[in-house]
């Protein structure tokens, strides 16, 4: 295989994990909290949109946005379920973790549990299979640039990725919200003093992150396709927190150009060791990089309190 | 549930019928102990599964290939644990709350997929038979779990249990006043990466195969879990958890195809209804110091 295709692939890949790891760098920005749900999140929303496109029929311009928008709903379980009760009561650094880590739980094996019959039967049949969008959701168009092969659903994903990235970036540094925000990530009580509802930042900031869960969810469902209840766990979860920590904690910025750091680096050690040091990769680079340098590659000012 | 009533009616055939199961529950509670050991220290550390798999496969490839018995075999892979919790807990224990977790997270996925996943002595990741494997050597394993329960027990009245205690309270603190932090930081990590390896060997010879997916990531939440459920105050928590948690699913064969559902509510319902875990108790926990939420967000009581 030609390098330079693998990597295009590497960028395409590079896409869903920003697309992730965003959203869970998000989240622990502003309250650092490792919120282990975003990967279960991840899984529900690519398998939603596949219950709507596979049993209902729905077109995938409908089904996509239904996905994001349960997405999002998630985001407000985890926020009042599994968060916010914590920092009432002021529990322990771990504690967040662990409810989480519950909330994935049970995630995962309600949709493992689905199969005919239930009521989540509705958007999911197949139990603990793993199962593809039925041929032509997605226009099977292969572009060529001289020898490079670019499907349009990859490209798509790019575009929509980079994207985001963009509308991000401007509603985190440029808006009253991404204000209260950095605000709430640099000092709660002084964010609260000075009349920030820091509740409803916190709620806000978690339900866009599950949504950009779910959307990476989504294009990872139709891209690669493979959706199971375990891809959250198995494809994701772990290559963010690889991601957040290169990038430097908080840092959005930083998240982005680790997450297609690592797409690139993933898709070079598969052509060149295969599929296991592929897997390496990312908790080497996480290991390595906590001990050599922690604050990430382009350390920010919120990681100084690390 | 019959579970529970057969145990009191029909001990012996309880016994008979589940006895892989008070094997897990040992097991689980020697790897719960091992992670109680840095929760004490007031470290965050998930690499005990990685130590536990150093331990499995060490025990199974020296019975394979040098018929070295089950003390000698496990006694080996708990020094190989120690040698590497010295060289990997030197670096990292510099790392403070959530960063030294996924740091010792990303330790043990490289140790399963980066080493076990390719070098030809592991099985390249297809597992490994184990030629002398004994299912029923269930005792070695609560003989375990019964002199680490006493040393956890007795920790707090030797010096190296009040260092620990305070480096949990306050780690500047503690500096402060003389205790070597970094030595005695090390010490917890190597003596739960010395009992998560016992235990792994221990584990790996009541079973004919091992298989490198028993280490991953989901077990070492699951040790995690069953600490924190069990509440960290004392090393009771931690067993009371292993068994309890090891034998609900069991217990509730009922709803067996919704047991995770059942088991995830749970921990959501302990972590947030009582944080300190089912024998701990209210406001005393040595560990809750160290390890308070990252920040605190005025409350609406709190003016």
């Amino acid at each position: 295989m030609d390098v330079v295709q693998q990597l295009v692939n590497g960028v395409f890949l590079g896409s869903i994990y920003a697309v992730f790891a965003v959203g869970y760098t998000l989240v622990f920005g502003v309250l650092g909290v490792v919120n282990l749900a975003h990967s279960g999140v991840f899984m529900l929303a690519a398998a939603i949109t596949y219950g709507l496109v596979a049993f209902h029929g729905a077109p995938l311009w409908l089904a996509a946005p239904a996905g994001l928008l349960a997405a999002a709903g998630l985001g407000l379980v985890i926020e009042l379920g599994a968060l916010r009760p914590l920092r009432r009561r002021q529990a322990p650094e771990i504690a967040p973790l662990i409810s989480t880590i519950g909330l994935s739980l049970v995630f995962v094996a309600l949709v493992e549990q689905s199969r005919g019959g239930g009521w989540l039967s509705f958007v999911w049949r197949d139990g603990a299979n793993s199962v593809r969008f039925p041929a032509g959701t997605v226009p099977d168009r292969v572009w060529h640039v001289g020898r490079l092969a670019m499907p349009a659903d990859k490209v798509a994903t790019v575009v929509i990725s980079v994207l985001l990235m963009a509308v991000l970036g401007v509603v985190v540094n440029r808006t009253q919200v991404g204000r209260a925000m950095r605000a709430v990530a640099e000092n709660p009580r002084a964010a609260c003093l000075l009349g920030i509802d820091v509740d409803r930042i916190v709620l806000w900031t978690v339900v866009a992150s599950s949504a950009m869960a779910g959307l990476a969810g989504i294009l990872y469902g139709v891209t690669i396709g493979d959706i199971s209840p375990y891809i959250g766990r198995d494809q994701v979860e772990l290559r963010g927190l690889a991601v957040i920590v290169l990038g430097g904690v908080g840092s959005i910025r930083g998240s982005i150009v680790a997450a297609y750091l690592l797409g690139m680096v993933e898709v070079l050690a598969l052509l060149g060791f295969g599929a296991n040091v592929r897997a390496a990769v990312a908790f080497a680079a996480l290991f390595g990089m906590l001990v050599v340098r922690p604050g990430g590659l382009f350390a920010s000012p919120a990681a100084e309190r690390a | 549930m019959t579970f529970v009533t057969s145990l009191f009616t029909d001990p012996q055939g309880w016994y008979r019928a589940h006895q892989l199961l008070v094997g897990q529950m040992g097991v689980n509670a020697l790897l719960a102990i091992s992670i109680w050991v840095t929760l004490f220290a007031g470290q965050l550390t998930l690499a005990n599964i990685g130590f536990m798999a150093i331990g499995g496969y060490t025990t199974v490839i020296l019975a394979a290939h040098a018929h070295a018995p089950l003390v000698l075999s496990a006694g080996a892979g708990c020094a190989l644990a120690a040698g590497t919790a010295l060289m990997v807990g030197l670096p990292a224990l510099r790392l403070r709350g959530v960063f030294l977790a996924i740091a010792t997270i990303g330790f043990s996925e490289f140790l399963r997929f980066g080493l076990i996943l390719n070098l030809p002595i592991t099985g390249k990741g297809q597992g490994l038979a184990n030629p002398a494997a004994d299912p029923a050597a269930i005792w070695p394993v609560w003989a375990s779990v019964a002199v680490a329960a006493w040393l956890g027990w007795r920790v707090k009245a030797t010096r190296a249990g009040v260092a620990w205690a305070a480096i949990a309270e306050d780690e500047v603190a503690a500096r402060s006043g003389g205790i070597d932090t970094t030595r005695y930081k090390l010490a917890a990590f190597m003596i739960g990466a010395v009992l998560a390896a016992w235990a792994g060997a221990l584990d790996a010879h009541m079973n004919f195969f091992i298989d490198p997916a028993e280490y991953g990531f989901n077990r070492a939440a699951f040790v995690l879990v069953l600490a924190v459920v069990g509440g960290v105050a004392t090393v009771v928590g931690p067993i009371l958890g292993a068994i309890v948690l090891t034998a609900l699913p069991e217990a509730v064969r009922a709803a067996a195809s919704y047991r995770d559902v059942l088991f995830g509510t749970l921990l959501i319902a302990i972590v947030v209804f009582r944080p300190e875990g089912i024998v701990g108790r209210r406001r005393q926990s040595p560990v809750a110091g160290a390890l308070r939420w990252p920040w605190t967000a005025p409350g609406p009581d709190d003016g």
